[in-house]
């Protein structure tokens, strides 16, 4: 772009490297310094890759069980949720597409509430709701995932929803169902390989939503990954940043996917 | 606000179109699991939730919690809430608007964009404990910006006292993630500004300042101010990272929250934590519908 004629709203080259570099920095630090942090022996400022070796030694399983575990609680809890998403939000969705179009305020409505009504207030009321479900279903990890279908369906919401106005699902359902196809051969075999990209997008932000959770296992005196790290940080402060760091990265790399998801539509 | 509506998904019957081959009851027998999912763990939790508050533990009619939100200390709590919100989103929306702005221009799908899109989805939405973590390690005692400022430069941030582990340290921590979800709520917003508007008011001989002033920043206000609301409510509702931050005390509404569980009685009430989520929910509601109505604004000029 010349410098001598600019019109609209595009900044120049200076301007974009210069506000760019000064917040990817800025931004940049508190990360760099969480690395550099792994690799502090104690309070002495020497380094040392003790911290990152110890999680590959022989008695690391035992050390770390509690932690292993909770990772393991965190990823049954994210299972259960894509589970809830697919098979209870998934559905919804389709049938209120095709059939309740009327509907489809209220459904957005009911989704976009998980915003308004924040995860430290939504669990005070849990706290009861759950002393019912631990009667009914027992006190098992997964349960909790009832409680994380909602919180993530914001998400899970934008990301079908996104989907399901790219493609014209009622066209494609009439031409299925009048070559003669039944209902379920129609949502398994027509609507689904239309929708696996919101379907896709959707599982894996539940996942990464999931994976960072903190506030509800917390005041539910749950373990996953998140109360274990704070935990785990109080007497191995390097491992929790190593596995939070791990965890961030994570989520980095299945939000970057998204993207790619999102790309590959409009290339193909 | 939710209760009303989650059976009415499953009760509201439309008139229904007669070319469907899907017969009708069966249809909204399919829209049954989830009325009833989300009547379970979204409705009544959240009716459980504001109004607990108005009774007592063996189920009387009370008004003492409600009148414990005007308590000194629980106002504070609030006022500090109210304040860091605010603080943090004006500088965010700001701070993550320049982002936008800096980006415009660059290729949607390149690598630069999807690399930012990416990240600031990570930070705005799954900071929580690391962030606290990450921030330690950066300006906290030891950290590694505390560390090189005492030694290198001679200054020592601390010298008033380890604010990171108080209110004012929830500052830079909160920024962290209100300048990603700035830059994810604006940008569309800013893409969205058409070449013509630009190219019309250089025909008609405008400056850029003209383009800016006259023309993008009226088109760009609902959405810049209702990006700024979502900011504020995101804050506002925060717990991970101050609780992981701040584990003394209950300076900030959800850690208020916080000690009402946990010690079942404050300030010798029942339940508490149900008149403190009332009053969270109530700005809560507030604010996402000034959001809703600047979003509505918004989408007039995104088509």
């Amino acid at each position: 772009m010349s410098a001598l004629v600019r019109i609209g709203a595009e900044p120049g080259a200076v301007t974009r490297v210069v506000i760019l570099s000064v917040v990817g920095v800025v931004f940049a630090l508190p990360i760099l310094a969480l690395i550099e942090f792994t690799f502090r022996a104690g309070l002495t400022g020497e380094h040392t890759l003790e911290h990152w070796t110890g999680l590959f030694s022989e008695d690391a399983a035992r050390t770390y069980r509690g932690l292993f575990q909770a990772i393991g609680n965190s990823l049954v809890l994210a299972a259960v949720t894509v589970v809830i998403v697919l098979v209870i939000l998934l559905p919804t969705m389709i049938l209120v597409h095709l059939r309740f179009p009327r509907l489809r305020r209220v459904l957005e409505f009911i989704c976009i509430v998980p915003i308004t009504v924040p995860a430290i207030v939504l669990v005070v009321g849990l706290a009861p709701v759950y002393s019912v479900v631990v009667k009914v279903l027992g006190g098992s990890t997964w349960t909790l995932a009832f409680a994380y279908g909602i919180t993530v369906l914001p998400y899970a919401y934008r990301a079908i929803q996104a989907n399901l106005d790219a493609v014209d699902l009622l066209t494609l359902s009439e031409a299925a169902r009048s070559l003669s196809a039944g209902w379920v051969r129609v949502l398994l075999h027509v609507l689904l390989p239309n929708l696996r990209r919101g379907v896709l997008a959707a599982s894996f932000i539940s996942v990464a939503v999931v994976l960072g959770e903190f506030t509800i296992a917390s005041i539910l005196n749950r373990r996953n990954l998140q109360t274990a790290l704070l935990q785990v940080s109080q007497s191995d402060p390097w491992v929790a940043a190593i596995f939070a760091l791990l965890a961030l990265l994570l989520a980095f790399i299945l939000l970057l996917s998204i993207g790619r998801l999102g790309r590959d539509r409009k290339t193909s | 606000m939710t209760d009303a509506h989650a059976p009415a998904a499953a009760g509201d019957i439309g008139a229904i179109p007669r070319r469907h081959p899907l017969r009708g009851s069966a249809a909204y027998l399919g829209l049954t699991p989830f009325a009833a999912y989300v009547l379970l763990f979204l409705a009544i939790p959240t009716t459980l939730a504001v109004s607990t508050g108005f009774f007592t533990d063996t189920g009387a009619l009370t008004l003492d919690n409600v009148a414990g939100l005007f308590e000194p200390n629980v106002l504070q709590a609030f006022a500090s809430s109210f304040w860091v919100s605010a603080v943090t989103a004006v500088l965010g929306a700001v701070i993550g608007a320049l982002v936008c702005y800096a980006l415009l221009g660059t290729r949607p799908d390149g690598t630069l964009r999807s690399f930012i899109d990416s990240a600031s989805s990570v930070l705005a939405q799954f900071g929580g404990v690391m962030l606290a973590f990450a921030f330690i390690a950066t300006i906290g005692g030891q950290g590694l910006i505390t560390v090189w400022l005492r030694d290198t430069v001679g200054i020592d941030i601390f010298a008033e006292g380890n604010w990171l582990y108080q209110v004012p340290g929830l500052l830079p921590v909160y920024l962290y993630f209100q300048v990603p979800l700035m830059v994810i709520t604006f940008m569309p917003a800013l893409q969205g500004l058409k070449v013509q508007w630009a190219e019309a008011s250089a025909t008609l001989g405008g400056t850029r300042l003209t383009y800016w002033v006259r023309i993008a920043a009226p088109v760009l206000a609902p959405s810049f101010f209702g990006s700024l609301l979502l900011l504020f409510a995101n804050a506002f509702s925060s717990y991970a990272t101050a609780a992981a931050l701040i584990s003394q005390g209950a300076q900030i509404v959800p850690l208020q929250i916080r000690a009402a569980l946990v010690s079942e009685t404050v300030l010798g009430r029942e339940n508490m934590a149900g008149a403190l989520a009332l009053g969270m929910v109530v700005i809560m509601v507030a604010v996402m519908w000034g959001y809703s109505v600047l979003q509505a604004r918004t989408s007039r000029w995104q088509r």
